[in-house]
């Protein structure tokens, strides 16, 4: 096998096998798999609603995995997307609150953006400087990072910052809103899908060319895979390290421009939940290459997305299980196909 | 006498690979029979498929005219057959009889260790082949060679019949070579079968009965040794005529380029790995470094490129062109005019999964000419590859797609040649072990390329365990020993003693043991 075909192979077959497995657990639940499979096409893809609200979840999911992806090229396992988004959507949400009214909207929503970035990128580096500084592992730090970011934001929300008997923030300044697909362009009439998936196929765009065309990219890659050659070749790897877990938060934290100033509003408790785990899976379907993350995050999407849309006949746990499996079977199928080609 | 192993049309594939065709191979009890051939040349293939670590594709294998078919390595010991590998076996917090018992400890899980008769096991067979292991001591209190004697005394231990030798004095000095020699002759006498792999020819021809030549995964010819000549040998392996000894013509030193002056260097663990270390290169001079591994040579290329782990002291004067190089990191002692061939290429100078080309400007991507804008210039970039891989006949399929893991040592070090060789504006050469592990052809490219720099004018610091590469390349010979240089031969000297070189390496042997 080449590496070419193994590269689509190994994928196709994965997602065809967790297809399969699907089909059994419907079967098993009594329902016929033919109906469910077309139901929820329907509700997604064949929709102009649908697809925008697949769109929606693409955006932050390529986010979410773009901030596993970049750590991981310096053999970093980034555990805290989870934290750093959370981070990243409190951070916009009190921006646009706080920021006065008259306020030019290109500026505001930079500004809150900025934010984001800024308080996503520096809970990462935290673990980065952890990781550098003390040798602490990064996994156990961004765990760790994450149940601090839920205590922070919860407390401040519910304690100082959320509205009366809410568990939400105020409103933003009209001005730091992101507009929505249908109010510009008229597509994906009445869904949550906004301008801000612009930013999210651009940032995965920027770092492809960044990964594969710069020395920035070239340096970052080469310090992953043989950290002694590097230090020969004097590139600074501990830079890098550094480098990676911060933009890697800052995307993570860009992921809040999507939820809060493109569809909530507002900062919401929970309003994260589970989004920077989904985007480990991410990460991992598509290799850590940011091509491929956009077709992963969309997969995932329209699963979890396509899971609600039947919740009526099909339990959201099976689809849970799904997405699981297909991960697992990612992962054999791809070290299955390493050992093939050894 | 009947052949203790007999190979009969053996293939073995790999994919689309055909590592060994058609092999058909008899090695005679009790003689010592050497299979030589370049890297990729399918002698370890083979040596696997014997030792049971690989299954062939088709054909058989008897030993001593039964037909076999190992499944594991476990299986060809019981049946007679050890094999001593390039890196050893051995866990050096335990005593030479613990590691000999290791794996055949003659007793159920919990039972009592007859430690009393594995003793004395040990000590009848070192003296039956003149050894000299005490079974009680540490491996790790071994030198080398006598770690190499602690695993053939575990190949009797476990009563092998026929044993293999993978590259055996590739870690081994001068002395210790002969006496491993003397060690082979001692167990063939006895009927042990030895099957030898290896790439120096020399010491085929002084130690092997019968020598079989294998190319490209064919075996090219099997025939006695005395009835051969090297350069004949070489000719069979490589498939052409190659030129052994590359034309060293006299050199004529211009000043001084390298300085280094005192040079005292302490690791992490207090111990102190250069002893005053005082010497001095000139413009057009090759200075060879002549010493046993573990002496200071990785220290002194530590403390002159700027690689030296954190932690460690550095003392005293080391000057390239006047500007010290102490205390500077390897992209700025780089930025002085310096190249380095590391000693572990694929550790160090290489990434494995990038192309050819990504490799050729490794460590060089921040020169100016490979970027255009924020990104590389990949015409540039392209441009350059294609020189460097005709100047130094690098063979690959395809410079930018084909990664460089894929290529065969020889080529993947002549890519590290012509990367360093032709920085713009160096003056000083760190080349440590430039051959090692290349085939005869490469070496040829290579050793011409060093005589080339050598005579463009560069200072050039040769770190080899190969004591004739030294002697053949070398404008001085400067004999490294415990951290120091314990000996000098001048320009004179050597280019008057390298006519004897036999007599010349015995003499450096005496300065570095």
């Amino acid at each position: 096998m080449t590496k070419k075909t193994g590269q689509f192979l190994i994928p196709a077959l994965s997602i065809l096998s967790a297809l399969l497995f699907s089909t059994l657990v419907i079967v098993m639940t009594g329902r016929d798999p033919i109906m469910i499979f077309n139901k929820m096409l329907r509700a997604t893809f064949m929709s102009s609603y649908g697809t925008g609200q697949v769109v929606f979840r693409m955006t932050t999911l390529v986010l979410a995995g773009l901030a596993v992806a970049i750590p991981f090229k310096l053999k970093l396992f980034n555990i805290g997307a989870e934290g750093q988004l959370q981070m990243g959507a409190f951070a916009a949400a009190m921006t646009g609150v706080l920021i006065p009214a008259a306020i030019s909207s290109p500026l505001a929503v930079s500004l809150c953006i900025l934010s984001a970035m800024a308080a996503g990128g520096c809970w990462a580096l935290l673990a980065g400087v952890l990781k550098v500084r003390f040798a602490v592992n990064e996994v156990i730090a961004t765990i760790m990072l994450n149940f601090i970011a839920q205590g922070a934001t919860g407390y401040l929300l519910t304690y100082h910052f959320a509205l009366p008997s809410t568990v939400h923030t105020a409103s933003i300044t009209p001005a730091a809103i992101i507009p929505s697909f249908d109010s510009v362009t008229g597509w994906f009439a009445n869904s949550p899908a906004n301008i801000s998936t612009l930013f999210s196929i651009g940032a995965a765009l920027l770092f492809q060319t960044i990964l594969f065309k710069t020395r920035f990219g070239f340096e970052m890659r080469a310090a992953g895979l043989q950290p002694e050659a590097a230090r020969y070749g004097g590139i600074k790897a501990d830079m890098h390290s550094l480098s990676a877990m911060g933009i890697g938060g800052a995307i993570a934290g860009l992921g809040a421009a999507n939820i809060v100033l493109g569809y909530k509003h507002y900062y919401e408790g929970g309003m994260t939940g589970g989004i920077g785990f989904t985007g480990i899976a991410v990460a991992l379907l598509a290799g850590a290459n940011p091509l491929w993350i956009l077709l992963s995050a969309l997969f995932f999407s329209f699963l979890e997305y396509g899971g609600l849309t039947v919740n009526a006949y099909i339990p959201k746990d099976i689809f849970m299980m799904i997405e699981a499996v297909t991960i697992l079977l990612v992962i054999t199928f791809s070290a299955i196909g390493k050992r093939l080609q050894s | 006498m009947s052949a203790a192993i007999r190979v009969n049309g053996v293939s073995k594939q790999f994919g689309s690979f055909s590592a060994n065709s058609n092999i058909s191979l008899a090695v005679e009890e009790g003689s010592i029979h050497a299979l030589v051939g370049e890297n990729g040349a399918g002698k370890s293939t083979l040596t696997k498929i014997i030792y049971g670590m690989h299954r062939p594709s088709s054909g058989e294998i008897a030993i001593k005219g039964q037909t076999v078919s190992f499944t594991s390595p476990s299986e060809a010991i019981a049946a007679g057959i050890g094999m001593v590998h390039q890196h050893f076996m051995l866990i050096p917090e335990l005593s030479v009889a613990e590691n000999i018992m290791l794996g055949n400890e003659q007793t159920w899980l919990f039972g009592r260790m007859q430690m009393k008769k594995i003793r004395d096991r040990i000590v009848r067979d070192s003296e039956a082949y003149g050894l000299g292991i005490n079974p009680d001591d540490l491996v790790e209190s071994l030198s080398v060679g006598e770690q190499q004697r602690v695993e053939i005394l575990k190949l009797l231990f476990r009563d092998a019949s026929i044993m293999i030798f993978d590259e055996p004095t590739a870690v081994l000095t001068p002395s210790e070579t002969e006496q491993l020699f003397l060690t082979f002759h001692s167990l063939s006498k006895k009927g042990k079968t030895i099957l030898l792999i290896t790439h120096k020819l020399d010491e085929v021809l002084a130690v092997a009965d019968t020598v079989s030549v294998m190319r490209k995964g064919e075996i090219i010819g099997t025939m006695p040794t005395a009835s051969v000549t090297k350069p004949a040998l070489a000719k069979m392996m490589v498939g052409r005529a190659v030129l052994l000894k590359v034309d060293n013509p006299p050199s004529e030193p211009g000043e001084t380029l390298l300085s280094i002056r005192n040079l005292e260097f302490t690791n992490l663990n207090g111990e102190k790995k250069l002893h005053n270390l005082t010497l001095h290169i000139k413009a057009g001079e090759i200075y060879g470094i002549a010493g046993v591994e573990g002496n200071g040579q990785n220290e002194l290329l530590q403390a002159l490129r700027g690689l030296a782990p954190a932690g460690t002291t550095i003392t005293g004067e080391a000057a390239l062109n006047g500007r010290s190089l102490l205390g500077k990191n390897a992209a700025e002692t780089t930025l002085l005019g310096l190249s380095h061939i590391p000693e572990n290429r694929l550790r160090d100078a290489v990434i494995l999964s990038f192309p050819v080309s990504s490799n050729l400007i490794f460590g060089r991507h921040r020169e100016r000419s490979f970027h255009k804008g924020a990104g590389f210039d990949q015409a540039a970039i392209n441009r350059y590859t294609e020189s460097m891989i005709s100047d130094y006949d690098i063979r690959c399929s395809s410079p930018t797609h084909q990664p460089l893991s894929a290529l065969s040592g020889g080529n993947q070090q002549k890519i590290v040649v012509a990367r360093e060789f032709s920085r713009p504006g160096i003056s000083l050469l760190l080349l440590a072990q430039p051959t090692r592990g290349v085939d005869i052809g490469a070496i040829e490219t290579i050793h011409k390329k060093i005589i080339d720099a050598r005579r463009q004018g560069m200072a050039i610091l040769l770190i080899s365990s190969e004591l004739e590469e030294i002697i053949a390349l070398s404008t001085r010979i400067g004999c490294l020993f415990r951290g120091a240089i314990r000996h000098e031969f001048s320009l004179d000297e050597v280019a008057i003693k390298r006519n004897q070189e036999h007599e010349f390496m015995k003499e450096i042997g005496l300065h570095i043991t």
